[in-house]
């Protein structure tokens, strides 16, 4: 009897000294205030494990621990999430902008700083990541991925193994060719190609840049985002440029896809979690952002979107299918030459969205809408002519 | 000779419905696709359908789209109505003819155009107050509600024109108040015109995607636009397998209230001979 | 007691009235007042001053907007004739038959046209199986069809959508209009092409006209079917439009835009009007 009180004793120990220093580590703040609210989360479209395929739904997973309504929406551009936060329209409280649009939203005043006592879990993100130029005192954002741009090619539609942004403007792919519908991307494959900063402020080599990308417009099937998915795995399109970490996802579906780091250098990005100014519910929003770097759920988020992480737990963690991926993480010598957007300054963004617009407008022949839309109103007049003499006639006659 | 037409009729009929239904069968067709896409039919299953009822984003629109279709739908038929009788009474030109030119914008005016001036409106107002996060559930039931006020009104004017003016007329004489005899007398005769509003504005409601795009805020997603950030990604086959449910729900509708009016009417004239 | 009726109505359609000022009529001055001015809110034309530049898009819209709604005038006409030829139950199935597509979303049945017009898309590979087995017999050397990202996909993903919009207005009027009339025509001797130009045609120019309106409107500022059909060569004014309230941040330019297009769209109804005016004119 003695003994078994004992053996109970001792395993309640075991069990006691398992527990506690989580316990310490972890003192797990009440939250239950929180319970019954709502925050509202903008993110990029598939840059969360949403439950699909037996992944782990991780907004359902939030919600049923906190008891806080996760109203979770996508935007499809960086440019597009600035214009739904300035316009005013709508209220976000965890939004997960990259670089160069991080810098323009904390320049301009729209970024709360966050409180990281509320997100301890920030010590998990690798130091490289932290204090980058758009946050140097870290106050307003936690790294969620990190990653390059590349070039995605069909290997049964393409001939040899590109390692160039120029075969991007290789007729024999004509119609078969998509790019970003984005301005910053789409330059910056322009610029990487002409030798240029992606960052420059000349206005000379925006132009030049422009004359590159309208050389290249006939050629393009379609100005795309997230779409892109469906046109490579298809086989609808033969090549592309897009994120790395996209790249493996259609790999999965489409094995005919492969994938490079074009010579002439590649952009860098980092996306981050931030709190817009105006969030309504704050605290929750920085108990997501916690929620979003706890082990468990970063390594879910790593797995199914497929882009490298920023987070030092999921680096080691046995349950990270993609350790060590030579895409996502290369070795030196495979590492192209990369740069990380600048937030540009006022007049070369208004430069820049006018020659994006212009890009879009341009290079099409409309001679078939001026031929078409002549003859019709030729027509309309002349049956209007006739009609007219028709009635004059008439009138005479009577 | 009538034959040789009817013939040719008949395949132009034929021609024509085919050009309709053929993307309506293919999308039924992939809502049984066993894989993920939309464009490879791997083989037949129902895994989508059972998805869908998990997929709670989109059963959240489709409650948004409910919600957000009735409220304007029947603000709109209440409204609409009255106005349609107010604009009836008037016996000024210039009044009557002024209103009917501003009911006419929203039908003529690009959906686009429309969906941006409210936009603008909510935001200016907004800023006016401070206030941001001003698009939702109220501005988007707001945006509805004007654009199906002209389909209601027009439903209901040429069934007001049709009823006897004298009847009101005739109620009060035996002792209505206007109002009674407006409830007892105009609107049941007018019931058709409503009717028939309210479903165009419900319909209209529920299928409208550009204007809601510019006026829905954060936690008002509809359908359409859940469907619109869908395209822009993947459109997975439990969207279809929803239409799919859509489309055979409104059919059955449709068919029981044909075959319904069809035996009512058979009813109707049997009756009718019968008298005679 | 007469008083009291009219100040009854008076007082029904005040609410009405009130809601279209607000939400009609101040819309529009918002976007008159958002096209004239900048950022700042100061008076400005240069929003106006760049539609210049756009110019081009403007008329390929206007262009593909037109020849869609011909094209639904073409294929629609002699199948609402046909429905309204037929008995009332055949009827009613008809009209219900080609209201019925109009249930299904939008957005996913231009979807379902990507599918079918796509490289490797149903229609496509059909097509392109036909060219093989042509070049293959006959030694030719034809192209393979390619059917997405044209502007083509974009008129044909236009008729598919709003061609319900024409057959039903135009078969409504059909069915209002007389048949006696057609008879007495008949009667007087007119052969059925002389009856068809001047009393059936004549009889059924308000539905066209309806029609007209409710397929150029929405196919000239339309931007999803083109950003799903269209690819690169076809971007529409719609498109630029959305651009600048959804991604380019330019409401201004967009208000102005706005502004110019619903311009234009009244133009192009006032013509089409004026055309149905006369021929009202030469019946009566």
């Amino acid at each position: 009897m003695m003994k078994r009180i004992m053996c109970i004793i001792a395993s309640l120990l075991v069990i006691a000294s398992c527990l506690c220093p989580v316990a310490m580590a972890q003192p797990e703040k009440d939250y239950s205030h929180l319970k019954g609210t709502t925050i509202n989360v903008y993110n990029w479209g598939e840059y969360i494990s949403d439950g699909s395929e037996g992944s782990l739904d991780v907004n359902k997973e939030f919600e049923k621990r906190y008891g806080i309504t996760v109203n979770y929406t996508n935007f499809e551009s960086n440019e597009n999430m600035y214009n739904k936060l300035i316009s005013g329209g709508a209220n976000y409280d965890v939004v997960i902008p990259s670089d160069y649009m991080i810098a323009k939203l904390a320049e301009e005043g729209l970024l709360a700083e966050l409180d990281y006592e509320n997100i301890p879990n920030h010590k998990y993100i690798l130091d490289k990541y932290k204090g980058l130029y758009f946050d140097p005192d870290n106050k307003y954002c936690v790294p969620y991925t990190v990653g390059m741009v590349g070039l995605i090619y069909n290997t049964k539609m393409v001939d040899g193994t590109p390692d160039s942004w120029s075969i991007m403007w290789d007729e024999r792919y004509a119609g078969k060719i998509l790019i970003f519908n984005n301005p910053r991307d789409t330059f910056g494959i322009a610029q990487f190609l002409l030798g240029q900063s992606i960052n420059t402020t000349d206005l000379k080599d925006w132009d030049a840049a422009i004359e590159k990308l309208k050389e290249q417009n006939p050629l393009v099937a379609s100005y795309v985002m997230d779409e892109i998915f469906g046109k490579m795995e298809n086989n609808e399109a033969a090549i592309a440029a897009y994120y790395a970490g996209d790249f493996l996802t259609m790999h999965d579906v489409n094995p005919d896809l492969a994938f490079c780091y074009p010579k002439e250098g590649v952009n860098f990005f980092v996306d981050a979690m931030c709190i817009p100014k105006n969030a309504q519910n704050k605290e929750a929003a920085e108990l997501y952002i916690n929620f979003m770097c706890e082990e468990e759920i970063a390594v879910a988020n790593a797995n199914y979107i497929c882009y490298a992480t920023p987070h030092a737990l999921v680096l080691e963690s046995d349950d990270y299918d993609l350790k060590g991926d030579p895409i996502l993480y290369p070795d030196e010598a495979n590492t192209p030459p990369t740069e990380i957007f600048e937030n540009l300054d006022y007049e070369t963004q208004q430069y820049m969205s006018m020659l994006w617009n212009e890009l879009k407008i341009e290079g099409n022949s409309n001679i078939d809408a001026y031929v078409g839309l002549s003859a019709s109103v030729v027509l309309v007049v002349v049956y209007m002519i006739y009609k007219f003499i028709k009635k004059k006639k008439r009138e005479a006659y009577y | 000779m009538t034959k040789k037409t009817s013939l040719s009729s008949k395949l132009y009929t034929a021609l024509v419905f085919i050009f309709l239904y053929a993307p309506i069968a293919v999308l039924i067709l992939f809502s049984f696709n066993s894989g993920k896409s939309t464009s490879v039919f791997e083989g037949f299953s129902l895994y989508w359908y059972k998805e869908l009822f998990n997929d709670a984003a989109t059963l959240d629109a489709f409650k948004n789209s409910m919600i957000v279709a009735v409220a304007s739908s029947i603000i709109a038929t209440v409204m609409g109505t009255a106005a349609a009788t107010a604009i009836f009474g008037y016996k000024n030109k210039l009044l009557k003819s002024s209103i009917m030119t501003v009911t006419n914008i929203p039908m003529m005016n690009p959906e686009i155009v429309t969906g941006i001036s409210m936009m603008l409106l909510f935001v200016f107002v907004g800023s006016l107050f401070g206030k941001t996060g001003t698009l939702g559930f109220g501005t988007l039931i707001i945006a509805h509600t004007t654009f199906e006020l002209p389909y209601v009104i027009l439903n209901v004017l040429p069934k007001l024109r049709q009823t006897d003016p004298h009847l009101s007329e005739a109620a009060q004489d035996l002792g209505c108040t206007p109002f009674q005899a407006f409830f007892k007398v105009v609107l049941p005769a007018i019931m058709p015109g409503i009717i028939s509003g309210l479903m165009m504005a419900f319909t209209l409601s529920v299928d409208d995607f550009i204007i809601s795009y510019f006026v829905s805020g954060t936690s008002s997603q509809t359908l359409p636009i859940r469907i619109f950030s869908m395209t822009k990604r993947r459109v997975t086959p439990d969207m279809y397998a929803l239409s799919t449910l859509i489309f055979l729900a409104i059919l059955v509708l449709l068919v029981v209230s044909n075959l319904v009016s069809a035996h009512g009417d058979k009813k109707l004239s049997k009756k009718g001979g019968a008298k005679k | 007691m007469n008083q009291k009726s009219s100040l009854m109505t008076k007082l029904s359609g005040s609410p009405y009235i009130v809601w279209a000022v607000l939400f009609i009529i101040v819309p529009l001055c918002m976007v008159a007042y958002y096209a004239f001015t900048d950022k700042t809110g100061a008076f400005t034309i240069d929003n106006m001053a760049q539609i210049s530049k756009y110019a081009d898009t403007f008329i390929l819209s206007i262009w593909l907007g037109l020849l869609a709604t011909v094209i639904c005038l073409v294929i629609a006409y002699p199948l609402a004739y046909i429905m309204a030829s037929k008995g009332p139950e055949k009827q009613s199935t008809m009209t219900m038959l080609i209201m019925l597509p109009m249930w299904m979303n939008f957005l996913l049945r231009t979807y379902s046209w990507m599918t079918i017009l796509e490289d490797n898309g149903l229609l496509t590979s059909a097509l392109n199986s036909v060219v093989d087995f042509i070049n293959n017999t006959a030694g030719l050397s034809l192209d393979p069809v390619h059917l997405i990202n044209t502007r083509g996909a974009v008129v044909v993903g236009m008729v598919y959508n709003f061609l319900p919009y024409m057959i039903l207005p135009i078969y409504t009027v059909m069915l209002k209009s007389d048949r006696s009339l057609v008879e007495a025509a008949q009667d007087l001797g007119g052969n059925r092409l002389d009856v068809f130009r001047n009393v059936t045609l004549p009889l059924s120019v308000p539905g066209i006209v309806s029609g007209f309106t409710m397929v150029f409107v929405p196919s000239v500022s339309t931007f999803y079917i083109s950003q799903k059909l269209g690819g690169t060569g076809t971007i529409l004014i719609g498109d630029i439009i959305e651009t600048q309230f959804q991604t380019a941040n330019n409401f201004n330019l967009g208000a102005s835009l706005s502004f110019v297009l619903m311009i234009l769209i009244f133009i192009c109804l006032a013509v089409m009007n004026r055309f149905s005016d006369d021929d009202g004119g030469v019946i009566i």
